[in-house]
Formats: structure tokens, sequence, C-alpha cells
């Protein structure tokens, strides 16, 4: 007997207050990103005040991070499309980067607009094929696809292979090198951010959002009421592919040096953890995510070369145990203090 | 020309088997509890510690891969009983999460316990040398052993899911399992049965690529990714598709590897042959797949229709 095609499971962490928000709760979860945006954009402040200026480098990889991560929601969370491929956005947005600059162009937005047309177009490719298959199929192809493009970068002799490629700078900006200045690379990624953000937001509230989100919940009664969900699927696909070579671009910017080891699948897996321990469907929850993320590693790491060991049981008890994430437990706390 | 093409080709068939190996757990698993495990190459990894330790122990390669199978069965219910069972009814993200979480938590045991550098051991001398095939060719006999054992175990598997009981419910399960379960069977027994057995298949498979690979703590990634477009091609659930597509990619990989650039050279110059050969011959199975799932979304052998 055919089983009825499953439905997507509804994203736990999404659910419960999207659909009928009371009025404080509602000025609560517009106060949630206006804080975080707030802290990243005084931070510099207090670091201007004496703080070690790494921790400069460790928020504006947390920042580039949260843009990956929060591409990555824009499908996972919103779309219930599980890739385990997006690293490679990432690795083809930090190579747009690496072979334009070994071919003399240095200018950021030139770098930047290669690197989205470079993503989408794998993407295109990529979404087109995987978005055929649901569930298990689905996360095993963009794994599979993500791996492809690692292999096509290792064999890539000519920018370096394996060892990847040092950048002799940062890219310019019209010219000129602005971004060899940190503070001023620091504001560069919180601008573009705060834009991803808002692009996601608008995105997500318009009636495309909507039908996404319809098609995560029930794509067959989606279909019933006469929408196909592949193109909007395949467009969420793309966009959060570009967003994610942004992203890419900005890191090979920051470490000054792309190598393959950047779309390896376990960053594919690091980034799903970002986006899910943060909170899914949140946008905001990526970027709490990747925070967490990078600070963890930060200390883990000086504490034991192993750290990886406590971040595997970390993560694992969180699967096991909690259950909608850090932005969940934000808002559980914010429910409380609104309250008393 | 003709020696080299026997060759590769015996060398893909091996390559074949072993991913079959892996595979073949790991579809089971899949197919009969609707479960993603990411952990199934850290489990050949694993195996192939094990194995290892054991020969040193008992310092003969056949006690070590024997002794090594039980173990590896016993550690694959451990994780079941531990961590994957409390998974079976969550949905695919978490498993895949506390599956990555599971390969975190290994690698990095393994490091502690044996340390990151690569372990070689030597090929037992019984079967160290090669036989003669047509004319002046040869072939390592271990390789052939390798190719033989995999035959071997893909003849008990099939013995084992079309002729048994167990393989009844297995292939029941892995229709319907609600159903199997509705009709009086237990089927947390079941899952335990075909976890273990995955796990011992996986280990056995890197118990025996001992001798012939250096044994180290990402030995299993690679070979994980490979297993995954082995079934996503064979379909999931079915032994079957799984036989058939890991001799399949493990054919056109290495084939294709060694003929890629040759066959190349005919059309462009020797340069551009070789970059374009270095690039295009490791995407060659993802090729091969996307080509696959574009005629048929569920792979070549689905065993359950419409999931």
């Amino acid at each position: 007997m055919p089983q009825a095609p499953k439905s997507p499971p509804p994203a736990k962490a999404a659910e419960a207050p999207a659909d009928a928000p009371p009025h404080s709760l509602r000025q609560v979860k517009a106060a949630g990103p206006a804080c975080l945006f707030a802290v990243f954009a005084v931070l510099p402040l207090l670091i201007s005040l004496g703080a070690d200026p790494f921790y400069l480098v460790i928020a504006t990889r947390i920042m580039i991070f949260g843009i990956a991560a929060l591409s990555l929601d824009l499908i996972l969370g919103y779309g219930a499309m599980v890739s385990f491929g997006h690293a490679a956005f990432i690795g083809i947005g930090a190579y747009a980067v690496g072979m334009a600059a070994s071919h003399g162009v240095t200018d950021l937005l030139a770098q930047l607009v290669l690197a989205m047309l470079a993503a989408a177009a794998f993407a295109v490719l990529t979404g087109a094929i995987s978005l055929r298959t649901r569930g298990v199929y689905f996360i095993m192809i963009t794994l599979a696809f993500g791996q492809m493009a690692y292999f096509f970068t290792v064999s890539l002799a000519a920018y370096g292979g394996d060892d990847g490629l040092t950048l002799p700078q940062r890219s310019t900006l019209l010219g000129q090198p602005w971004l060899e200045n940190d503070f001023f690379f620091y504001y560069l990624v919180l601008i573009l951010l705060l834009s991803c953000f808002l692009l996601a937001h608008c995105t997500l509230q318009a009636r495309f959002g909507r039908v996404l989100r319809g098609t995560r919940d029930n794509a067959l009664r989606m279909q019933a009421i006469g929408f196909e969900p592949l193109p909007y699927q395949l467009t969420a696909y793309v966009l959060a592919a570009m967003i994610a070579a942004l992203a890419g671009a900005l890191l090979a910017n920051q470490a000054e040096f792309v190598s393959p080891a950047y779309m390896t699948w376990q960053r594919s897996g690091e980034l799903i953890m970002m986006v899910v321990v943060g909170g899914m469907g949140t946008l905001t929850g990526g970027i709490l995510g990747a925070a967490v993320f990078s600070l963890l590693e930060e200390f883990l790491s000086g504490f034991s070369q192993h750290w990886k060991l406590g971040l595997g049981i970390i993560l694992v008890l969180i699967v096991l145990h909690g259950k909608s994430g850090m932005h969940g437990m934000l808002a559980d706390l914010a429910r409380r203090f609104g309250r008393s | 020309m003709l020696n080299l093409l026997v060759i590769q080709a015996l060398n893909g068939l091996q390559f074949g088997i072993l991913l079959f190996l892996v595979a073949a757990g790991l579809t089971l698993v899949f197919g009969v509890m609707d479960f993603i495990n990411l952990a199934h190459g850290v489990q050949y990894m694993v195996g192939a510690y094990i194995a290892v330790t054991f020969t040193q122990l008992t310092g003969f390669f056949v006690t070590g891969v024997l002794l090594a199978l039980p173990v590896a069965f016993l550690f694959g219910l451990l994780l079941e009983f531990l961590i994957f069972r409390h998974l079976y009814q969550r949905d695919h993200l978490d498993q895949v999460l506390a599956t990555f979480g599971v390969i975190l938590i290994l690698h990095e045991g393994v490091k502690i316990l044996w340390g990151a550098a690569p372990i070689s051991i030597a090929i037992p001398e019984a079967v160290a040398g090669s036989v003669p095939l047509l004319g002046p060719l040869r072939y390592p006999v271990y390789r052939l052993l390798i190719i033989a054992a995999g035959l071997a175990v893909a003849l008990g598997l099939y013995l084992l899911v079309r002729h048994t009981r167990t393989g009844m419910l297995l292939r029941a399960g892995a229709s319907n399992a609600p159903m199997v379960q509705a009709l009086g069977v237990d089927i947390r027994r079941l899952f335990m049965l075909v976890f273990g057995l995955g796990a011992m298949l996986a280990g056995f498979a890197g118990a025996m690529v001992t001798p012939i690979l250096s044994v180290e703590p990402n030995m299993g990634d690679g070979i994980l990714i490979l297993t995954f477009v082995v079934i996503v091609i064979g379909g999931i659930g079915s032994i079957r598709g799984a036989f058939i597509a890991a001799l399949l990619v493990g054919l056109v990989d290495t084939v294709g590897r060694s003929f890629g650039p040759i066959l190349l050279k005919i059309f462009l110059e020797p340069a551009a042959a070789s970059q374009v050969g270095r690039t295009l011959t490791p995407m060659l199975i993802y090729i091969l797949m996307a080509a696959i799932l574009s005629f048929r979304p569920a792979g070549l052998f689905p065993a359950r229709q419409g999931a």
C-alpha cells in the first residue's frame, strides 16, 4: 500500500509565538534584534576603551558566521530544507574573492557581485536537482553536492589546491584600502549583517515568505490551494546561497586566506548547529548560535586541544534535552520578565 | 591498456565491495527506522582501530578481525542504547545534529586513546603475495580476499533478508514499520538488531582495510559521504540497490580516475587534459548521482513508495 507523502515536521521553535502574539510579546520580539544589533554597535567602543583588540576579531567573525547562519535559517527554519552543503556557498564566496584578487580585481563590490552570481548559478543547478527529493534524500544530496564543490576546489592547482590561497591584502572599496582598518571592516560587516537581516525579514513578511512557511508546514495543502512549492523553495535556496556567498567573501577578507577547509562538510554541520542551537526560524537565532559557537571554540580550545569532545557532548545533550534552542530560553526569560 | 583496465576494474570492484559493506548497514537503518545516522562512518573507523588493537595484542590479523566483529556489534548496541534510541521519533534535523555530535565525540575519543597519527599494519604473510591473472598480469591476493569476503557477506545478507524470519521482518519493517509493530512484533528488538548488524558490517569493512589503508581518525568521513551517494543511487532501504550502486560507484570512481585523463587526451592537449581530468574525475560520481536522480528521484530500487 503506498503511504501518503509525509509532510515535513513543523519547526518546533517557530510555531508557538508566531501565530497570535499578544501585544507585549510582539514588543519583546522586536526588542530582541534591536538589543542584539545595539550590542554589536557599541562593542568596538568597549574595545577602544582598553579591552583586548583580539575581541574585535572574534566579534567580526561572529557577525560573518551570523550572516551565514542567518542565510541557512532562511531555508532551514522557514523552508524545512535541511541543507547539509551550505558551507559550499561560503567557499564559493571566498574563492570568488581569492580568484578575482589573483587576477588583479581587488574591488570589493566587483568581487561581491562575482561571488553572488557564482553562488546563485551553483545553487540553481544543484537546488533544481536536490529539491526534486524530500527528507533524508535532500540531506544526503546537498551533502554530496557540497562535497563535490569541496573536491573541485582541492583540484584547483592554479589557486593553491589543498593548501589554499593567501590574499596579498584585503579588498579595496572604491579604490581605497579602507578594509585594512579593523574598525572600518567591523562596521562594514555589521552594516551588511543588518542589511541581510532586514532583507530576510521583509522577504519573510511578504507573500513569498508566507508561501514558503506554508510549504514548510504542509506542502500538500499548499499545492491544493494552487501554489507550486518548487519555484518558491528554489528561490529561497538561491537567495540563501547568495547571502552565504557574501559571508564567504567577508570571511576571506577577514582571514586574508582562502582554502577548501571553508567548505568541508563539518563546516556545514557547524552551521546547522549554530542555527538550531540559536533557535530555528528566528533569523537572530543564527547570530546567537554563531556567537555561542565561536566563543565556545575560543574558550574550549584554550582549555584543551580535544575541545571538540566537549562540543560533541554539549550538542548531543542539547538535542536530547533542550527543545527550543537559545532563542527559546531567552524568549522564556523575556516572557517571565515581562509578566512580573 | 587492457591490462590496466582489468587491474582498475578489480580495484574498482574491491572498492565497491567495501562501500557495500558500509552502505548495507546504513541503508537498513534508514529503511527500517527512518533514521539518518551520520555516525555510521565513525563506526567504520572504530572498527578499524579495534582490529588494529586486537591484531597487535594477539599477534594475528585473523584473530584481530574476528575479535573486532563482536566488539563492533556491542559498540553499535551501546550507541543505540545510550543515544540513538531516543531519536527515532524525532525529526531528521535532530537526528543529524545528535549523530554529528557523536562524530565529534568519537573523533576526539579516538585521538585521545590512540593518538592522531596514522597507524598502519602489515598485510598478513599468508596473503601478502600476488597471483597471476591473464598472462603477465598479477594481482595482490589480499585485495582478492577482500572481494571474496565482501561477496560472501553479500550472499549471507541476501540469504538472511530473503530466506529467514528475521529477514522477512526487516523487509516488512523497511516498507511499513508501524504496521509490523501493530502485528505484534517487538520493533525495539528488531531496531537494536539492525543497528548492531549495521555497526558490525561497518566495523568489518574497517577491519578489512587496515592492512591496505592507514588507520586515522578521519578515515570514516570520506567513506560516509560516498556511502550516502551509494544509498541515494540505490534507493533507501534496499540492500540489492545498495549492492548494485556500490559496485557502480566503486567502478566509476576507480576506472574514471585512471581512464578519464587518458580519454580526455584524445580531445584536448595534454596539459589541459590533465587539469580537466584532475578537476572532473573526483566529481564523476556526484555527476552520476545527479544524472540518476533526475530520472529516478527515489533511486534505482526504492524500498518504499512515496517516501
